[in-house]
């Protein structure tokens, strides 16, 4: 849809890849034992090896391997049974080794592909070419010491697994909708928390254009480090214009890293980059081969759970859900083992269920701001409600109410309902007194309805309903006011 | 094509070929961009002795190209192992201050190095 | 005393005619007599007063001594050792004061040892000659105008001078064997991987190896005994079990096939040191052993390997030294390039920079292929011809070295030849190998060493061979004059 931003004279192809950094959700790091968790005060979080002390040696991290395996088998990739760690080197103050540790050659993972939902329907398949374990750099800190950049290296060695999409992806919207499955897959297989604002989930993604989808690729840029999905849409559009109206005026594109800047909604140049770093790439001598045995894939393999992908069809086809819900439910498999559980208690009430969860559990819970996992209201709970809406016991707006109620902290649905006297009223004898007693107050309305105007009978359901205090079972209380109207 | 195969591309207009010339002459450019990649501050009154130097060791790479190396697997690691691999335990506490204090320059936790710019 | 043996020393002590602070102090004394040499950096003499006080006192309480307990000897200063400055013999970390032991430390401080300080060695272990260290060169005990060898130097001359009964090193082309073949002392690398990194400062990752000099192969064997076995902290070290190589010193050698590579006798062999290793050949085969003519074809590629490999992987190692987080730091720096730059121009001597920068060249792009990866494959060539050798013999005997030790600043200005001088000795490294040097007598009143090469895992069968024919001749007993 945004492949291009104005109308050119030559339709421009826009070619994109991306690069994603998902950092693995592990107690410990990569190579050594120390802690990776967010937030610790600088430098805290160091082992001697994250310090590159002269002598320290580093030791891959078991979780962080079977990690890069789960995602790999979630993408039908090959597993490699032999990898290999590579020394990327340079020189940068949060790099302490003044080498990262990486792969490069033979990833642990080879090429697999994910299927990608757009927004505007289409279905696409996106080839990931590769998906490799790589310790991630500290952090400099710029503006809180005069003339000086700080360093810290808590971060320094946690471990990454970078996502390396074929260039594939034709517009921003696609590049973002494959970003959306990637983060909801690493997610689901609980291998990366997928916190953006906490930068455990990044992407770098490349950008080209070229006239029409058989010429040769032009030349790349590279857009760093951007961590959000909005972002990500507003540079690669933004440098996808650019490329094209340089392009257009004759210039030509420059190979290079550009940032993206959210407050002017530009790319601009990476200043003080030096062109093209030669990495001097080698095998890591302190590192054999990394050998993954057939019985630790099969291992893994039957470890998997149902992926996104297979759980949204079978709500489809089995469920009868319609996809748009599908979609939505399987954004997180939180969300979907939720829904999941309620339905466990309702078979065969897929829909109300998933109403329920996509409406008021979802609202409740964005105007919290909190997660599915941290509802008050569990799927049990919801369950007991639902049932008690389903045999009739309160109608569909009492049942609101009572949700309200729930989440609020203040029993059950059963304990509610009783406290509050809120079951629907069934009974015929008390709907009739209350009828009657309706159309004694308004004799004017009453023949007015008897005279023709049809329309008034809302008013008389209305009114009925404030006399139930909501309370009467709404396709009752219709029956018997056109009957007793009828005269 | 290999992954990755522009990081293999020549920085400064040198040979890409494998087998016909093991080294060129090192000029003092060459010397100069080998330095900048080592991050070795180099005199200019050092250079010339200083490349003169590396070109004799260069030399002795020409004894490379007679070996014969057809079909050879090379050795990275000197005995047919596999890597044994670590339990993702936290197994470290804070030595923060220990470590900072090995530091010339430090303060707030932080390790100092002059502004970087980005 | 001076030149006991551990065992010799042990013996006393178990006697109770010597404590472990008596001995540690007379190696003291002996090391400020034998200050000339140079061949301590740093000698840490509460350190071992508090270790040797600490052995007298369990024993006391009734604690059984193992061999090594109450023994004095020395660390390389490439060995991390908590609390106690280690340089490696490098500017760079002069004052640097590591935060925790090498598990070679570890290993022989349990055992009761007690170190008395930190021997001199070329500057990160890049050196034949112990001319490149920070803390001046080191004097052979056998002629102090002479080098000791390098880069286990300090050792070897703290060593052969009897100021210790033996001290750990390093070998990563020859620097613990060429040494001890210069100083006239036994000198044992052990098969990579076979005694843990932790905590040994990095040179060239895929060739280093902690070894040990002493005075005879039995000592040798006590103190790999000690230190070998398998580290989870460092993922090269074999998981293979080790067996212990004392016990089976005293194997008989009928039988025993040793291959004589006539690669390893060529023009560059000085006459002097080629009679001492034929004697010493004959003397194997007055033992029981079989000499075998063999060939190890690519032995002559063996030094363009190893200066383009062992560089490679200094040039990444050293990478992490830029004046950040430990180590020199430049007073000059207006910016991040001159921070790094400077600190390492200043820090680094002239032989470190220069294998730097042969590294990072055999590493750059477009060169990767023909220097780095080309060499590796010439490694296992190397090793290939090794293990076909291996199929016919059990061990390959020659010498050491080519030369006896040369003059201080003979080589000094000419990296080349002394590259050379590790000629007989890389290949080893290359092939990760064990291999013994071993005193073969004196050539012009200069020691010269024979060479025992084994394969991997094979130091008892190597280390019994050496022992036999110490036991059948005294060349290990030789001493300098005082």
């Amino acid at each position: 849809m945004n492949a291009r931003m104005k109308p050119a004279a030559s339709a421009w192809q826009a070619v994109i890849g991306l690069e994603i950094h998902a950092q693995l959700s592990t107690a410990s790091k990569l190579f050594s034992g120390a802690s990776t968790a967010y937030g610790a005060e600088p430098n805290t979080q160091t082992a001697l090896l994250d310090c590159a002390m002269p002598g320290t040696l580093p030791v891959p991290n078991r979780e962080a391997v079977r990690k890069a395996i789960q995602f790999g088998l979630a993408i039908d990739a090959t597993i490699a049974p032999q990898s290999v760690f590579a020394r990327k080197n340079y020189f940068y103050p949060d790099l302490p080794k003044g080498y990262q540790i990486s792969q490069y050659e033979l990833p642990v993972v080879g090429a697999g592909r994910l299927r990608v939902r757009v927004d505007d329907g289409r279905v696409i398949e996106v080839e990931i070419q590769r998906a490799h374990l790589e310790e991630d750099a500290g952090k400099s800190v710029h503006d809180a010491f005069h003339a000086e950049t700080g360093i810290d290296l808590n971060r320094a060695g946690t471990p990454l697994l970078e996502i390396v999409s074929a260039p594939v992806l034709h517009s921003a919207a696609e590049a973002v909708a494959y970003m959306r499955t990637v983060h909801t897959l690493v997610r689901w297989l609980g291998i990366c928390d997928g916190n953006m604002q906490e930068g455990s989930f990044r992407c770098d993604c490349n950008v080209s254009v070229r006239r029409g989808s058989d010429a040769p690729l032009g030349t790349r840029t590279e857009i760093k480090n951007v961590n959000s999905f909005r972002f990500v849409e507003k540079a690669i559009e933004y440098e996808i214009e650019r490329q094209i109206r340089a392009l257009e005026n004759g210039e030509a594109i420059v190979q290079e890293t550009r940032l993206y800047d959210p407050a002017r909604h530009q790319t601009r140049s990476m200043r003080s980059k030096e062109s093209a770093d030669d990495y001097r790439y080698f095998p890591d001598p302190d590192l054999p081969p990394l050998v993954i045995a057939a019985a630790d894939i099969a291992r893994e393999r039957d470890a998997l759970p149902e992926l996104p992908q297979a759980r949204r069809e079978r709500y489809v086809a089995q469920l009868g859900l319609p996809e748009a819900d599908a979609d939505q439910l399987c954004a997180d498999r939180a969300t979907a083992d939720y829904f999941e559980a309620v339905l466990a208690v309702l078979p065969g009430q897929a829909k109300l269920c998933a109403n329920w969860v996509l409406g008021e559990v979802a609202a409740s819970l964005n105007e919290a701001g909190i997660e599915i996992a941290a509802a008050p209201v569990s799927a049990a709970a919801l369950a007991q409600l639902l049932a008690r809406l389903r045999e009739g016991s309160i109608s569909g707006k009492i049942a609101k109410d009572v949700f309200a109620a729930m989440w609020a902290g203040e029993g059950s649905a059963d304990a509610i309902i009783e406290a509050r006297g809120l079951r629907q009223i069934s009974d015929s004898g008390a709907l009739a007194a209350a009828i009657a007693a309706v159309l004694a107050e308004h004799p004017s309305q009453v023949a007015d309805y008897r005279g023709g105007n049809e329309k008034l009978l809302q008013f008389f359901v209305g009114q009925a309903m404030k006399r139930t205090r909501g309370q009467a079972n709404p396709q009752q209380l219709n029956e018997l006011l056109r009957r007793a109207l009828a005269g | 094509m290999r992954f990755g195969a522009l990081q293999r591309r020549a920085k400064f207009g040198r040979s890409r070929f494998l087998n016909v010339c093991f080294h060129m002459s090192l000029d003092h450019a060459a010397v100069r961009h080998i330095a900048r990649l080592a991050r070795l501050a180099v005199a200019d009154d050092q250079l010339e002795s200083l490349r003169s130097d590396l070109q004799r060791v260069l030399h002795l790479f020409d004894d490379l190209a007679a070996a014969n190396v057809d079909n050879l697997v090379p050795l990275a690691h000197p005995h047919d192992q596999a890597l044994s691999l670590r339990d993702d335990v936290v197994s470290e506490i804070d030595r923060s201050a220990e470590l900072l204090a090995l530091a010339a320059a430090s303060q707030g936790g932080y390790y100092l190095v002059p502004k970087v710019i980005e | 005393m001076s030149a006991a043996s551990i065992a010799a020393l042990a013996a006393e002590l178990a006697a109770g005619r010597r404590s472990a602070r008596e001995l540690a102090e007379d190696a003291l004394l002996r090391a400020e007599r034998g200050a000339a040499l140079n061949s301590f950096i740093r000698i840490d003499a509460d350190g071992a007063r508090a270790a040797a006080n600490a052995v007298d006192a369990q024993r006391a309480a009734g604690a059984a001594p193992s061999q090594l307990s109450g023994i004095p000897f020395a660390h390389k200063d490439i060995f991390c050792t908590r609390g106690v400055a280690t340089t490696c013999g490098s500017r760079m970390l002069r004052d640097f004061v590591p935060p925790y032991d090498a598990q070679v430390v570890e290993r022989l401080a349990s055992a009761g040892a007690v170190s008395i300080g930190k021997t001199n060695m070329d500057e990160f272990a890049m050196g034949s000659s112990n001319e490149n260290s920070a803390y001046g060169a080191v004097a052979n005990p056998w002629d102090t105008a002479r080098v000791p060898g390098g880069s286990s130097g300090g050792s070897a001359a703290a060593v052969a001078a009897g100021i210790v009964p033996f001290a750990t090193g390093t070998d990563t082309g020859g620097s613990i064997r060429q040494p001890a073949a210069f100083c006239g002392v036994t000198g044992l690398k052990p098969t990579y991987g076979r005694v843990s990194r932790h905590g040994m400062i990095a040179y060239a990752s895929s060739l280093d190896c902690a070894g040990v000099l002493a005075r005879s192969a039995a000592d040798c064997a006590v103190v790999f005994d000690a230190i070998a076995g398998f580290d989870p902290r460092d993922a090269t070290s074999v998981a293979r079990p080790a067996e212990a190589t004392l016990a089976l010193l005293d194997q008989p050698l009928a039988g025993l096939r040793i291959g004589v590579a006539r690669e390893y006798f060529g023009s560059g062999v000085q006459a002097g040191v080629g009679e001492r290793v034929h004697a010493a050949l004959a003397e194997l085969e007055r033992l029981g052993a079989v000499l075998v003519d063999i060939s190890l074809a690519n032995a002559h590629h063996a030094i363009a390997a190893y200066y383009v490999i062992a560089p490679a992987e200094a040039s990444s190692n050293l990478a992490r030294y830029d004046g950040v987080r430990y180590g020199h730091r430049t007073a000059q720096a207006r910016s991040l390039d001159e921070l790094y730059s400077l600190s390492r121009a200043e820090g680094f001597g002239s032989e470190v920079q220069r294998r730097i920068l042969v590294g990072t060249y055999a590493l750059s792009a477009g060169y990767y292929d023909a220097y780095y990866l080309r060499a590796q494959k010439v490694r296992r060539l190397i090793a290939n011809d090794f293990a076909a050798a291996f199929a016919e013999v059990d061990l390959i005997a020659g010498p050491t070295a080519p030369t006896t030790a040369f003059r201080l600043g003979e080589k000094a200005g000419d990296a080349l030849a002394m590259y050379a001088a590790d000629v007989n000795t890389v290949a080893v490294n290359l092939a990760g190998l064990p291999a013994i040097s071993v005193p073969a007598g004196l050539a012009d009143g200069l020691p010269v060493g024979l060479q025992l090469i084994a394969p991997a895992f094979a130091e008892a069968r190597m280390l019994n061979a050496a022992h036999q024919l110490q036991q059948a001749t005294d060349w290990h007993l030789q001493e300098p004059a005082a």
